[in-house]
């Protein structure tokens, strides 16, 4: 690559979701907004080699972009209706534009709209990844195993309601703004997740969906430093995927955590992680993703497996269970006082919640279940239990992980 | 930009809407507050039971007329109203007020095609 080809791309990466984000706020239009985004990095790809690249990246592509829409209304517009949207753009940035919550950025305002509740939530994650990142359509569909056409229908269907249902472009208010906060971390987490889980399937080709999750999440904390959780989950996604390399072996299998080569976590991503999060604690409002960084501290602390500090994590997942009363956050936390307190204190809860019935397809239920039994040496009823995971497991490093304990317990 | 609030819930078995001989209508706090905010109340109106809805329809010509409502679900349409008001937010808000969601039904909010 050139240097102003990389300067293109390296823009591209930091400034697609501010010019979208400007453009819908200027124009209203979130279809106009991407194709003009689209059209002014074209053009940056044709000018930046011979005019050079622009002192201001951002605002080039920005005026650009305003610029190619302003034509294109002019063009395709009644002239009645053309004066007055030509007017309304013409106009230039008006930094008392506001909301109610006093914060201005335009991608703070697109991730909002973007995670709107009224949006079904497969369409919240597809619009914040196509509008902010720029990730193509193809590439999300690809990402979330669907075909092109259907998530381009999935995303035109989203668009068409902001607009015809007048969803608000906008950071809520501060009465709604807790709330759309949570809504918007559970975007981010979902979509760091489906990455995260993917890395341990067997298709290689979904793209770096943490890597987007974490980008996000470095916006918004950016955004909004004085919300804990919002920091907390970005802690969160850091102190998890600092152990990426070391979830699968040399030939694809998973890896626990307790047989983790932790000499392979990420170091910089752990103490940014922990000083995160940190940050985030000093404030004194805990919540549900701040605790679940700071169970996974307790895991990136420990530099070997028996040093871990299982009580500590118990009792952080009995407040997140008081928080978050989940039957897969109780599942964890029977698996953490397992570790604290022995087996058969975990098995205990384990029968509990197997007895609930709410977990009766999720196979990590049989799965727990069956390792607590392996280790009190209950090998015939461990057995059993892997059988029973073995028929819920969806993906295949899971299941050969399965079929080698079934063996060791002579099943 | 108006919106049509549909109320959805389970009808009285014991049949009769509610004429309440109450010094007010139960819906007139929920007014009061909407029009405290700005959002107009277009119209509204509760309905009257299921046993006395008609459904038609027209096949090439030949009217169609059977008793009962289009859909034969658990919870029917009671009410309706037509509020205007900024934007989604505000017509959520204004569903999750009414007195129909408070007592535990649900509440359709469909933005209205603007007349040209």
């Amino acid at each position: 690559m050139t240097d102003a080809e990389t300067a293109v791309a390296t823009a591209f990466r930091q400034e697609w979701g501010n010019v979208v984000a400007t453009l819908i706020r200027m124009t209203g239009n979130w279809d106009l907004a991407e194709e003009c985004a689209q059209d002014a990095f074209a053009t940056a790809l044709s000018r930046w080699p011979t005019d050079g690249v622009p002192d201001r990246p951002g605002a080039w592509l920005t005026t650009t972009a305003r610029n190619r829409a302003l034509d294109r209304l002019r063009r395709s517009k009644t002239e009645a209706a053309k004066l007055q949207e030509v007017a309304a753009l013409s106009v230039p940035d008006d930094p008392a534009s506001q909301d109610d919550s006093g914060v201005f950025d335009d991608r703070l305002r697109l991730i909002f709209t973007c995670c709107h509740p009224a949006l079904a939530l497969e369409a919240r994650v597809a619009l914040t990844l196509r509008t902010l990142t720029g990730l193509t359509t193809a590439e999300i569909g690809r990402a979330f195993l669907v075909p092109e056409a259907t998530m381009a229908k999935r995303l035109t269907r989203a668009k068409h309601k902001i607009r015809d249902a007048a969803i608000p472009y906008r950071v809520p208010p501060a009465h709604l703004l807790p709330e759309r906060t949570v809504g918007v971390i559970a975007v981010l987490y979902l979509l760091f997740n489906e990455g995260y889980s993917a890395s341990a399937g067997d298709d290689v080709l979904r793209p770096g969906l943490t890597a987007e999750a974490i980008r996000l999440g470095r916006l918004l904390a950016r955004l909004m430093p004085d919300e804990p959780e919002v920091t907390g989950v970005l802690a969160l996604m850091l102190l998890q995927d600092a152990r990426s390399a070391a979830r699968l072996d040399e030939a694809g299998e998973l890896v626990t955590l307790e047989d983790q080569d932790r000499s392979r976590w990420d170091a910089a991503k752990i103490a940014e992680g922990i000083s995160l999060l940190e940050g985030a604690l000093r404030r004194q409002r805990p919540g549900p993703y701040q605790l679940q960084a700071a169970i996974a501290a307790c895991h990136a602390e420990a530099s070997v497996a028996a040093e871990t500090d299982w009580p500590q994590i118990a009792r952080l997942y009995a407040e997140l269970q008081r928080r978050v009363p989940t039957p897969v956050v109780a599942l964890n936390r029977a698996v953490a006082v397992a570790m604290a307190d022995g087996p058969a204190a975990g098995l205990a809860l384990v029968d509990d919640l197997a007895a609930g019935g709410q977990l009766a397809s999720y196979y990590l239920l049989p799965a727990t279940r069956a390792d607590l039994l392996r280790r009190l040496d209950r090998r015939e009823d461990a057995a059993a239990s892997y059988r029973r995971a073995l028929e819920l497991v969806a993906t295949e490093p899971e299941r050969r992980y399965l079929s080698k304990r079934l063996a060791e317990v002579g099943g | 930009m108006r919106y049509l609030l549909l109320m959805c819930g389970q009808e009285d078995p014991e049949d009769a809407p509610a004429h309440d001989d109450a010094d007010e209508p139960c819906w007139m706090p929920w007014a009061r507050e909407m029009q405290a905010r700005g959002v107009l109340l277009v119209e509204g109106a509760q309905l009257q039971p299921i046993r006395t809805a008609t459904t038609v329809r027209n096949a090439d010509g030949e009217v169609l007329v059977s008793d009962g409502p289009f859909a034969e679900t658990k919870e029917q349409i009671l009410g309706y109203d037509v509020i205007d008001c900024a934007d989604l937010d505000e017509a959520i808000y204004a569903a999750s007020r009414h007195p129909v969601a408070l007592a535990g039904g649900v509440v359709e909010v469909r933005p209205i095609l603007a007349s040209v």
